[in-house]
Order: structure tokens, then C-alpha cells, then sequence
């Protein structure tokens, strides 16, 4: 029991850890607050695109050396619009017009990585550093937290409305709604982007919101479950990489994907 | 009685281009009208005419009691998280503004609508898993807590068993009672003849009035032209083979 207990609080004697788990947990509520939006308006294609397409404006950042911040926003925003122009594209049907489009970005970000020019640490962009944590990312991430909470409860009920059919028979515009949350993924990518990098951060935004929307019927259980699991799995994800010795950000996406896995195995039957 | 809906020489379309023309009835309290259409015969242009959701080209409409739709319920999701409830209180969303959440006061409103519709017993169950009847009466209690006056309902019996078919022809029959106007967009000729009032469209107005005296074979030829056979003596419709986002 003592080895147990050790085992698990050794790792806090650290800063540099403490922080880590800090910064997930709180990565983790948000992601599975918004995720779960994401998940109910099928928003999870667009997200992933997003989250992707953005690489270039973080490599491009960091071989320019301003803020990274600033990149992240100026790869979401041309991520955005070529995604938008790409499913105007007649030629092709949308989602293979926008996987060429985050094929082409995402191999662009990588490009662009690998050229001697680029500094050394552009790996932590694809998967992140979430022991590099400062305390500026801790407020910002604590901020996230708080603007996710007020703005989707706030907006829940429309939200709900027009995840169920559109929200037209009601009046309510779905675009509106839709753009609302693509505006809070924005920000979250933002955020999170620096702690679990560019490839990592879908993990927690879709993988807690999938197996809490397997395990639930209703949506405050959904919404309940999504953060747990997020939040154990991102605190479950560093343990794991403090004693296996894995890669932080990888080793919280990994455990994130098996509970999704095996929550859609579990109850396999339901939607079978 | 006065009049919940009316309109006068009515012209709408799409982009400029008119699909139903020439439309003038009036809907009064009590009412049940059915619309009566080959599909894209212009019954779902003149719904969202009614709705307010599409400006005339010309002519005039007036709708100056609360109007609500009850959309097919195939349009919704039977996975999505909801409680029949849920569903109900949908229909509060644009009494309050946009920063409130629903009130004590709209969970009873809610409850009542269900209880009106007859399924105060199954407000906790999830939307999906009701039967198709009960979804279809669920969308009547979200439009009636919102306090329509006017529902316009788009072919509510496709699908539906006979007991189901019955239970909620029955409850149009109960809200007619109490003062509610109906008008229901169907291709069935028996029930449109046990109804108040017809209107015959065929991108125009072909007919409007009494079952008995509107729904002639003249009119009936005319409103649907090779669509019409005869079963047992009596005009039906050839069954439609469509999908409804098609339909104006």
C-alpha cells in the first residue's frame, strides 16, 4: 500500500510535473466540455482538420522566431479559409476536397520542419510539451476553462436544439450555432496546442467526448463523463510517462484512445 | 370565428421564381384544413409562406396568431442524447432571451404540453425510443409549448400503424376543439374528406372550400393529374416515391 502510495505521489515532488498535471487536467476539462459539442453537431472531421491544418503557421513561427501564439492563430486562419474554399470546389465532393487541403497543409508544416534552416525542438510542435508548461500557459488554460464553461452553458440550449435537427423548425440558425463552436475550437486549439501539439490535441478533444457519448443516453451524464475521462486520462497519460519513460503528450493520448476503444467494444451491442 | 392565417393573391418562390401562384383562403380558429398537392405542387412553399420564413413575390399574407411546423421526425437524430422532455422544452427556447436558461416556469409548461398529447408517463424516456407515433405527438407538445396557435403539420401519418394513425388524428381533432387551426399537408383523399376545409394546389391555387363540394374529379384531375387512380370507386393517390427535401 505504501509502495502504491509512493508510487503515486512521487512524481508531484517535481515542479516541472506538478505543472504538467496542472496544465492536463485543466486541457482536459476543456477539451471534454467542447468535444462533446463537437461530437453531437458532427463537428469531429472539421475539428481534426483544423487542428492539423494549422502546422504550417506553427512551423512557420518558430522558423521566423515570433511568438508561437501568433502562428498558431495565423495557421487557423488559413487553415480555415482554404478548408472553406476547398468544399466550395465543385470538381471533388467536400470531405475529399478538405483531406486534400489538411494532407497538403500538414505535409507543408512538415516540409518545412525538416528544412536545415528550422530550429531543433519542432517535434514538440507535432506532439507537444506539456513539461515545458510556463505559468503564462497555466492562465491561459485556466481562462480557456472559464470562457468554455460560461459561453456552452450559457448557449446549451440552442446548442442542444439544433444538434437534435437543425434547430429550423424552431427558427434557430444552425450556422450561427455552428460557427460558435468552430470560433471556441479555435481558441481551445490555441491553448492546448503548445501542451499537447498539433497532432495530439484531437486526442483529447474526441476521444473523451466519444466514449462518454458510448457509455451515456442523456446529455449532463455525457458532458459529466467526457471531462472525467478526459481529466483521468491526461493525469492517467503523465503517470504513464513518468514511469515508462514514454512520451508525455503521446503516452495521454494513447490511454485516451484505449478507454474510447474499449468503451465502444463494451457496449458494442447497442449500436449494433 | 377570426381568422389565425389568410392570405391574397399570393405569389412565392425561390430566387424570383415563382412555384405556386394565385393563393387566397383563410385558416380560423378551430379549423382543419388539408392541403392538398402532387409533390412540388408548392404545399411546403406555402407552409414556409405561413411561417414567415419566405417574403411573397406578390399578393398579401396575414398571420396574426403564432404559427408552428411539426416536422417529419425522421429529420431527427434517434441516437442523440434527448429525453422526450427535452424535446418539449426545445420549444421555449425563443420565449426567453438568449442568456437564460429554461426556468422552473418552462418545465411545467413543457410538462403540461406532454400531458395534452397524451404522454405525460413517457417524459423521461429517450426521444429515439419512442414508437413514431409518440415522436410526431412529442413535436406537437414542443409546438404547443410555444404557444402556436396556427400548427401546420407535413404529412404526420406517413409511417404510421392504424391505432397510431388514430390516436393522433384524434388529438388534432381534441386541439381543433379547443380553438387551435391545423393545416396538414397529405396525400390521403378519405381523410381529407372527413376534414373542415381543403385546398387544392398545383403551383397554383386549383381549389379551396368544403370537402364535399371541392373535391370533385374535375379538381382532384387537375390538382394531380396522372397521379390519380381509382380504388374501389373512389379517387386515391398513387403512393409518392420521393424523398421530402426535394418537395416544395
Amino acid at each position: 500500500m505504501a509502495t502504491v502510495l509512493h508510487a503515486l505521489s512521487a512524481p508531484w515532488s517535481e515542479p516541472i510535473v506538478r505543472r504538467a498535471f496542472l496544465e492536463a487536467a485543466l486541457l482536459g476539462v476543456a477539451g471534454g466540455l467542447l468535444g462533446s459539442w463537437l461530437v453531437l453537431h458532427r463537428l469531429a472531421y472539421p475539428a481534426e482538420s483544423l487542428a492539423h491544418g494549422m502546422l504550417p503557421g506553427l512551423v512557420g513561427a518558430a522558423l521566423l522566431g515570433v511568438p508561437l501564439l501568433l502562428g498558431a492563430a495565423a495557421g487557423l486562419l488559413v487553415a480555415a479559409l482554404t478548408v472553406a474554399l476547398a468544399g466550395r470546389v465543385a470538381l471533388v465532393d467536400r470531405d475529399s476536397a478538405v483531406a486534400a487541403v489538411v494532407a497538403t497543409l500538414l505535409g507543408l508544416g512538415i516540409v518545412l520542419g525538416l528544412s536545415p534552416a528550422s530550429p531543433p525542438g519542432i517535434g514538440s510542435l507535432l506532439f507537444g510539451d506539456v513539461l515545458g508548461v510556463t505559468d503564462g500557459d497555466l492562465v491561459a488554460a485556466g481562462a480557456l476553462v472559464l470562457v468554455l464553461g460560461v459561453v456552452l452553458a450559457v448557449a446549451q440550449p440552442r446548442l442542444l436544439a439544433v444538434g437534435f435537427d437543425g434547430g429550423a423548425t424552431l427558427g434557430l440558425r444552425a450556422g450561427v450555432v455552428d460557427a460558435l463552436l468552430l470560433t471556441l475550437l479555435g481558441a481551445t486549439l490555441l491553448v492546448a496546442v503548445q501542451g499537447l501539439g498539433n497532432l495530439l490535441v484531437v486526442a483529447v478533444l474526441l476521444a473523451p467526448a466519444g466514449t462518454a457519448r458510448a457509455l451515456t443516453r442523456r446529455l449532463r451524464p455525457m458532458l459529466a463523463v467526457s471531462v472525467a475521462v478526459a481529466v483521468a486520462g491526461a493525469i492517467g497519460g503523465l503517470y504513464l510517462s513518468y514511469y515508462a519513460r514514454t512520451a508525455a503528450g503521446a503516452s495521454i493520448a494513447a490511454v485516451l484512445v484505449l478507454a474510447f476503444v474499449a468503451a465502444r467494444l463494451a457496449t458494442y451491442h447497442r449500436t449494433a | 370565428m377570426t381568422a389565425l392565417a389568410r392570405t391574397d393573391g399570393l405569389v412565392a418562390g425561390y430566387d424570383g421564381v415563382a412555384v405556386l401562384r394565385d393563393v387566397s383562403f383563410e385558416l380560423r380558429a378551430g379549423e382543419r384544413l388539408a392541403v392538398l398537392g402532387p409533390n412540388g405542387g408548392g404545399k411546403t412553399t406555402l407552409f414556409r409562406v405561413l411561417l414567415g420564413r419566405l417574403t411573397p413575390l406578390a399578393g398579401t399574407v396575414e398571420t396574426p396568431a403564432s404559427v408552428a411546423t411539426v416536422p417529419q421526425t425522421d429529420r431527427s437524430r434517434l441516437d442523440y442524447p434527448v429525453s422526450a422532455l427535452d424535446v418539449v422544452l426545445m420549444g421555449t427556447i425563443a420565449s426567453r432571451p438568449w442568456w437564460q436558461r429554461p426556468r422552473r416556469a418552462d418545465r411545467v409548461a413543457a410538462r403540461r404540453a406532454l400531458e395534452r398529447v397524451g404522454l405525460a408517463d413517457r417524459a423521461g424516456a429517450t426521444f429515439g425510443e419512442l414508437s413514431g407515433g409518440q415522436r410526431q405527438r412529442v413535436r406537437i407538445a414542443q409546438a404547443l409549448v410555444g404557444d402556436a396557435q396556427v400548427l401546420l403539420l407535413d404529412e404526420p401519418f406517413v409511417g404510421l400503424d392504424a391505432p397510431s394513425s388514430a390516436q393522433l388524428e384524434a388529438l388534432l381533432a381534441d386541439l381543433a376543439g379547443a380553438g387551435h387551426a391545423i393545416a396538414l399537408a397529405t396525400h390521403d383523399l378519405a381523410q381529407a374528406r372527413r376534414w373542415d376545409s381543403v385546398l387544392c394546389l398545383n403551383g397554383e391555387q386549383i381549389a379551396s372550400g368544403r370537402p364535399a363540394e371541392v373535391l370533385t374529379e374535375d379538381v382532384l384531375a387537375r390538382t394531380y393529374g396522372g397521379e390519380l387512380v381509382r380504388l374501389h370507386g373512389d379517387l386515391a393517390v398513387l403512393p409518392p416515391h420521393h424523398h421530402h427535401d426535394h418537395d416544395h
